[in-house]
């Protein structure tokens, strides 16, 4: 009796200390790499080349961020990144939705070739060469509306999973609402505008991350066709462009990273880009938490089959 | 021949009146069809429209002429493609990097959702996922620059753990050496995505019916056993599910913006895939029609990868995608 009882609190103890620890481990190193790269972005960049910096900084400093909003290209870049993400999220997610709610009509007529050539983008591509033929002929190349439009990693006007996610919200809200104001006499444009786009809030913010996530991310659009409008690069496309040089001096030791700092400013390229990266990431990461609910409702509606 | 005949017959005043049918449907439903047209249009021109570029594989294309106006080849850029060393070096690449991504994510993920269901503090639950959630949200424009200074010889965190626990005696150049290359591709990924992926499996693990926690229990069985028993076959429709889906990227090589920004000269032999040949033959080199081929390739094996794991699953009586 009594071996069996200490047995019985023994497994659930040593099981939870072992899985918080995994989960300690878990944590620490998601978060770790973030926050060096925070305590380096608030360091002096010359003291940063002297190591030893981990999580917290040793000589406090602005001037990186100071940097980082002086030169005008990355303060530029910055609001490119904004625009194109509120621009882009605002048309894909009202079109998404648009284009749902048609498809989640069983009476549409177009509804199974409509969904199918949407769902099977997932997996066609036609390729780059032959989409950045066709940017040029439309001429797209080197204009705004490429990130707006080139459907890219993450980017471009409609997901498929985004319109699977809305269709199957839709499928939840109760037909009735819809048969009782077409019985009004409203069209489905009507319905749509003033039934269904309201009552898809939740879901709507849902997509909406995902597809913002998508626009502020994105730095292929820019690289393949806009990086020779030098008014048009986005944050992320600066922040390429300055790892380009330093992934390459890591592989490469005789070529050192901070070999190229300006002791004057007391400013390295390491410590500009630990700015660069808080500036690029800190918008979502600041949103996302706020979100949790919607985004894991979203997902689990994208996951089921009609 | 005579019952064809009968057959046409009777069918003729039926299908006039199934197009007028069509036709009335059409102004009736006028209004969803409008609705649905600005999406379709797009999707038809930019996700479909290119592949009128495909015939460029077929070509010897030469910039400044137009695509009707070029030297065909027929199948000599294909051909070439697979005489070519380099291509099938960079096929072995990419197969390998996804399956290596592909099994690493699936085992990590089920296995961290199965973890985080066992914690029964909600709070601490909540605050373990949103962290975990934290690094699907930057971009891999960050998450590799995170990686190259993790994994760097000055002051990069892991050569430092593992010299502080003796595994190692010296700082690795870990992105210098090829043999390195496919681990760190996975791991990144796992970093990246062990996550966010945890939220489908934690939703599966949650709709499993809990009467069969209690028949188990009754028969005796431990945590262990439970898990092994209830939980994984009750999530196996939602992994076969995601296994579908993946087996259709399989040519994508685990991501295309790890290789390019961890890519250097030095691990090319291993880090090159299809989708960064098909960059550099067509964009850097401008050998626009093998760059096209290659391109071809891959779409035609992806799709015909999706259709016959989902053939598979079906016969298997599995859920199925399609």
């Amino acid at each position: 009796m009594h071996t069996v009882r200490s047995k019985f609190k023994m497994e659930p103890f040593v099981f939870h200390t072992i899985n918080y620890l995994i989960m300690l481990f878990v944590v620490v190193v998601t978060l770790y790499p973030f926050l060096n790269t925070l305590a380096i972005s608030f360091n002096s960049g010359v003291d940063t080349t002297r190591g030893g910096i981990y999580i917290w900084p040793r000589e406090w400093t602005l001037k990186n961020y100071e940097a980082v909003f002086l030169t005008g290209k990355v303060y530029h870049a910055f609001w490119v990144s904004v625009a194109r993400t509120v621009i882009g999220t605002v048309t894909s997610v009202f079109l998404t939705a648009m284009l749902a709610y048609t498809i989640s009509r069983k009476e549409f007529m177009f509804r199974k070739p409509v969904t199918l050539i949407v769902l099977l983008t997932m997996y066609f591509s036609a390729g780059l060469i032959p989409s950045y033929f066709l940017i040029k002929d439309l001429n797209l190349l080197n204009t705004f509306l490429v990130y707006i439009l080139f459907p890219g990693a993450g980017a471009g006007l409609i997901s498929a999973f985004n319109m699977l996610v809305v269709r199957t919200y839709i499928h939840t809200l109760p037909e009735s609402l819809v048969e009782s104001a077409k019985m009004d006499g409203a069209s489905d444009f009507k319905v749509f505008m003033s039934i269904i786009l309201p009552l898809c809030a939740p879901v709507l913010a849902t997509i909406s991350l995902f597809v913002a996530v998508g626009q502020w991310n994105s730095w292929f659009d820019t690289f393949i066709f806009a990086s020779s409008r030098q008014e048009l690069s986005t944050l992320q496309y600066e922040l390429m462009k300055m790892l380009s040089s330093t992934v390459n001096s890591n592989a490469n030791p005789n070529l050192s990273s901070t070999a190229a700092k300006d002791t004057a400013t007391m400013i390295t390229p390491l410590s500009i880009r630990a700015a660069i990266t808080i500036v690029a990431s800190v918008p979502i990461l600041v949103v996302y938490p706020f979100l949790q609910r919607h985004f894991v409702a979203g997902l689990q509606l994208g996951s089921v089959k009609e | 021949m005579s019952q064809h005949t009968v057959h046409k017959i009777d069918s003729a005043p039926q299908s006039a009146r199934r197009t007028a049918s069509f036709w009335s449907r059409m102004i009736r439903q006028r209004q969803l069809i409008f609705m649905s047209i600005p999406m379709v249009l797009y999707v038809l021109l930019f996700a479909y429209g290119p592949i009128w570029g495909w015939l460029m594989a077929f070509q010897n294309y030469k910039p400044g002429f137009s695509i009707t106006n070029q030297t065909w080849v027929g199948f000599d850029q294909f051909r070439f493609l697979f005489m070519d060393e380099g291509f099938i070096r960079v096929l072995r690449n990419t197969i390998a990097m996804s399956f290596i991504s592909l099994i690493l994510g699936f085992v990590t993920a089920i296995g961290l959702a199965l973890l985080m269901n066992e914690i029964k503090k909600t709070g601490i639950k909540r605050l373990i996922q949103t962290i975990s959630y934290l690094p699907h949200f930057l971009s891999w424009v960050i998450v590799t620059g995170l990686v190259s200074m993790s994994l760097s010889t000055e002051g990069g965190i892991v050569n430092i753990v593992l010299m502080k626990l003796h595994i190692i005696d010296e700082p690795i150049l870990w992105l210098g050496e090829g043999k390195y290359f496919w681990g760190i591709v996975g791991l990144t990924n796992v970093w990246k995505e062990v996550g966010w992926n945890t939220i489908i499996y934690l939703a599966a693990i949650a709709s499993v019916d809990p009467s069969l926690y209690e028949a188990a229990e009754v028969d005796g069985a431990g945590r262990f056993r439970k898990i092994w028993n209830v939980t994984l076959p009750g999530i196996r429709p939602v992994i076969v599910i995601l296994l579908i889906m993946n087996v259709g990227w399989i040519l994508n090589g685990g991501g295309f913006d790890i290789q390019y920004f961890l890519g250097n000269g030095q691990v090319l032999d291993w880090s090159e895939t299809i989708d960064i040949f098909v960059l550099k033959y067509g964009l850097r080199i401008g050998n626009y029609s093998l760059g096209v081929a290659a391109g071809i390739f891959k779409t035609v094996v992806s799709i015909l990868l999706l259709y016959c794991a989902n053939t598979i699953a079906k016969r298997l009586g599995e859920e199925r995608l399609i």
